[in-house]
């Protein structure tokens, strides 16, 4: 996207190569409003995606605003390439920022905005022009260049939006819920499009998100922010599988449990008065464990099941709602947890709210681990 | 059974609202021909048939071209200290930011003979500043055509200072935040983004600034003086009129009202409706 070298000097006065040793970008983050803390350390190598995924209110923002200086810290650090970008002015810091509703300037073309950067970065005319089409040429936006944001669809004004933000030829590229200010049907095609043009760029990109999906497709590696702390970090597949907390749960879609593990039984802590509930699991944990399983794979039953499964708990009905072509059951504990069941068997079963029910969930399909 | 086809096509059916409650509706006719009746009033009584002469004569020319000039004059001047004025008052916190704003208000509620007086005790011959400009620079501002401009900014600048602060306080800042990530000092984004955003807000203050300076009448008789060609604007001419020949004042106030409302429904075509 941007070529080979970058010109020196022109933004943040630091030459330091982009091959400096230590991480791409080395963030220390902490800032206070009112009774909201935010505290949360930040690594990337060159060229990687970084996913800051978590609820509303949970400081993702506030995050990635401090990472452009918009937002004053209270303390930590922002290094960029090897470089101290910590109390650096925003315009002079080496990153390129897409809003959540883009902010295009309603009284520039698509091409004037795009050469907006380079024009304040000292850039002659016609210069920053000419970088301007050249980067809307590789969005696929070289017809739209004259035409005005709001002539564009959410799509194309995203990638105008980028193209703005990497005319600066940043090294940290900062994306505030890019999808957000798009409607359900184009998401699929945006996305794809979005992360193809991701991976052509070799500096950090630190996304915000609070859309798992998102996170999963444009992303490397994920935080999870939860009330201004990271609660966890990997990568998309293993964020998926394992999840550690119940929001992030919820969001991938698994029954989690925290407990103790004993080998192949894992109790679970705090339960309801019903008194202890342990659950068998796939694969030996001992120690404090994490134990999740998708609601799929747990079955209801009318009468206590009679066979292999390992896992029987008798439950109250809480919520039926449908869920794709399934329907979900939340089911009251010790274990509360949800249950993915087709209609048919929910003609069968009967159930309704109040009603007892036994639900059945193999050891095999339990996954347990270090929690 | 057509006929009812063409009733409904022709008018949409649409919810009754009811009739306008009477209590809201007889003041608002009586505050409409309150505003409207003088006017009215007013064309009855003009001498139309002495009309043409009498709009020709030099001294209405000079009174009105006077008028137009210097009214014109103060809404550039107002737009050049006025703008950044109230773009400090929008955009940064300093000590005393409240005070200042409070302070540019005062000529919106003071009588405008006070604020003649005040700038005669600062910009007369003896006052403050104006012993210096005479004995410096041998500058004597009041009575001059300066001093009408002067007593026309004094009052009309805070219209257009209020009403610049207000679209700037309004105005989206998350675009200024864009453009400082962009790599824009704070002067390029004054200029490129914000009084782009703004511009409406800064040509409507600019239309008041002009109604009101064109109209000014206390400051400048009182600073300026009230000489014909170099001083007496139109109302100073329309009051002069009225001791010894009504009908020449409503002459002159017709040719005021004409030509302030020709020039403010041109520039609300313009400004307000392209924006």
């Amino acid at each position: 996207m941007r070529p080979p070298e970058r010109a020196s000097g022109t933004r943040s006065g630091a030459s330091v190569p982009a091959s400096t040793a230590g991480p791409a970008l080395d963030a220390e983050l902490r800032l206070r409003r009112g009774d909201f803390t935010l505290d949360v350390a930040l690594t990337a190598e060159p060229g990687e995606v970084l996913a800051l995924l978590g609820p509303n209110g949970a400081g993702k923002s506030s995050a990635l605003r401090a990472l452009a200086g918009l937002a004053p810290l209270a303390g930590g650090h922002v290094f960029v390439d090897g470089s101290d970008e910590t109390t650096t002015a925003v315009e002079h810091r080496p990153i390129g920022m897409v809003f959540q509703d883009y902010l295009l300037f309603e009284h520039l073309s698509a091409l004037d905005n795009v050469a907006f950067g380079p024009r304040c970065q000292g850039a002659a005319r016609a210069e920053a022009r000419s970088r301007a089409a050249e980067l809307l040429d590789h969005m696929d936006l070289a017809d739209h260049a004259r035409a005005r944001p709001r002539e564009l669809s959410g799509g194309q004004a995203q990638r105008v939006a980028l193209a703005r933000a990497l005319a600066v030829r940043p090294r940290l590229l900062l994306l505030d819920e890019p999808m957000a200010a798009l409607d359900a049907s184009t998401r699929i095609d945006v996305r794809a499009r979005l992360r193809r043009l991701l991976e052509d760029f070799d500096g950090v990109t630190v996304l915000v998100t609070h859309d798992p999906l998102d996170a999963m497709v444009l992303a490397d590696r994920i935080a999870v922010v939860e009330s201004g702390r990271v609660v966890q970090r990997g990568e998309p597949a293993e964020v998926a599988r394992r999840p550690r907390t119940s929001y992030v749960a919820r969001l991938v879609g698994l029954n989690l449990f925290r407990g103790e593990g004993a080998g192949e039984v894992v109790e679970l802590a705090d339960p309801a008065p019903g008194g202890r509930v342990r659950v068998s699991v796939r694969e030996p944990c001992r120690g404090p464990a994490l134990v999740a399983f998708p609601p799929r794979a747990v079955a209801l039953y009318p009468e206590h099941p009679h066979g292999s499964t390992r896992n029987v708990w008798r439950l109250t009905v809480d919520g039926i709602e449908r869920f794709g072509d399934q329907v979900r059951v939340h089911l009251l504990g010790p274990p509360s947890l949800a249950a993915d069941i087709t209609p048919a068997a929910l003609a069968e079963l009967g159930l309704s709210r109040g009603d007892t029910v036994w639900a059945g969930v193999k050891a095999s399909e339990v996954e347990c681990y270090p929690g | 059974m057509t006929a009812v086809v063409t009733r409904a096509s022709r008018r949409a059916p649409r919810p009754r609202s009811g009739r306008v409650p009477w209590i809201l509706l007889v003041p608002a006719v009586a505050g409409v021909l309150f505003l409207v009746l003088p006017f009215a009033g007013m064309l009855l009584r003009a001498p139309w048939p002495a009309m043409g002469a009498r709009v020709t004569d030099p001294d209405v020319v000079a009174a009105l071209w006077l008028s137009l000039s210097t009214a014109t004059a103060a809404t550039a001047v107002s737009l050049l200290f006025g703008v950044p004025l109230a773009w400090l008052l929008a955009r940064t916190e300093f000590p005393g930011r409240r005070l200042v704003r409070a302070l540019v208000t005062v000529p919106l509620v003071i009588p405008p003979v006070v604020g003649g007086v005040a700038l005669l005790m600062v910009l007369g011959r003896n006052g403050v500043i104006g012993r210096y400009l005479d004995a410096w620079f041998g500058l004597t501002l009041p009575f001059t055509s300066a001093a009408v401009v002067i007593a026309q900014v004094f009052v009309a600048m805070p219209f257009l200072v209020i009403s610049v602060e207000g679209a700037l306080r309004g105005a989206d800042r998350r675009y200024e935040e864009a453009a400082a990530t962009l790599g824009a000092s704070r002067v390029t984004i004054f200029a490129r983004v914000t009084l782009p955003m703004v511009l409406p807000g800064i040509a409507a203050g600019a239309v008041l600034c002009w109604a009101r300076a064109l109209g000014e009448f206390g400051a400048t008789i009182t600073f300026a003086g009230n000489f014909p060609g170099t001083t007496q604007t139109m109302p100073l001419a329309v009051y002069m009129a009225m001791q010894r020949d009504p009908e020449a004042a409503v002459v002159l106030s017709l040719v005021l009202l004409l030509v302030s409302l020709a020039v403010l429904a041109t520039l609300r075509e313009r400004w307000v409706r392209a924006a």
